[in-house]
């Protein structure tokens, strides 16, 4: 079909799609600065929802809970059980004759349960290898940033009772 | 040698946008920054940090929406100047 064309120099695909390329580019850029500031707008009321979640934060009220007889575990052993909800894992360590621990299971990283390694004597996450410190509960490795959350135990009779969650 | 000003509007019409738009991109990377380490802090249990956050992250967003408009002002500059030849 070139005997139909006008005698130019410019190519076919110029011919046909006639946009100035500068014109493009200036709303091009236009858009994406639009997108970016929007995307800025959106960071920042993400930062708003996280003051107002702040400013309405309410300290929940724990129930209190008997986990475990004393005794019931040996020394090394762990107890599993679920606190203060039953969706809320939890995992119990007896580190010492008279001496238990107890966290949350939930590694802080992206949620995988966290198991006692008694050989490291430290809690790890086998998802992405998060390890946590069985005194702590603080990270030892890995990528998760914050320590497990820990359960705060009480020796009432022969039972142990959970009667909060710290962290 | 040639300065910025013997340039034509269009080129310094043009640099300054890229510098706008680049500032826009390094506030926008803070800010992000800044949202995950609110977050991360509010959900390790220390709810103190919340509000300096929100306020730079505001200023922020601020200054990114002057830059817009300084944006949007120097391109509908440029083009007038263009569309004038």
């Amino acid at each position: 079909m070139n005997w139909l064309r006008r005698g130019t120099s410019e190519p076919l695909w110029k011919e046909e799609f006639s946009v100035r390329t500068a014109d493009e580019r200036y709303v091009t850029r236009r858009q994406l600065t639009k997108f970016l500031v929007l995307t800025s707008l959106g960071m920042f009321v993400g930062n708003i929802w996280i003051l107002i979640r702040s400013l309405f934060y309410k300290a929940p009220v724990y129930p209190q809970q008997p986990v475990a007889q004393l005794g019931e575990i040996p020394v090394g052993g762990v107890k599993l059980f679920s606190y203060p909800t039953k969706d809320d894992r939890c995992i119990m360590i007896r580190t010492a004759q008279d001496e238990y621990v107890s966290y949350s299971q939930k590694c802080t990283h992206l949620s995988c349960a966290v198991y006692y390694s008694q050989a490291e004597n430290r809690l790890e996450c086998p998802c992405h290898q998060g390890f946590f410190s069985i005194k702590d509960g603080a990270v030892l490795q890995g990528p998760p940033s914050r320590p497990l959350p820990r359960v705060v135990l009480e020796a009432r009779g022969e039972q142990l009772v959970a009667i909060e969650v710290k962290g | 040698m040639p300065t910025s000003n013997d340039l034509p509007p269009q080129n310094r019409g043009l640099t300054a946008i890229a510098g706008a738009m680049s500032l826009i991109t390094v506030l926008l990377i803070v800010q992000i920054w800044l949202l995950s380490a609110a977050l991360e802090s509010f959900l390790g249990g220390n709810r103190h940090t919340a509000l300096p956050a929100a306020i730079f992250s505001g200023v922020m967003f601020l200054i990114s929406l002057g830059l817009y408009a300084f944006v949007d002002r120097i391109d509908s500059e440029v083009r007038g100047s263009s569309n004038g030849r």
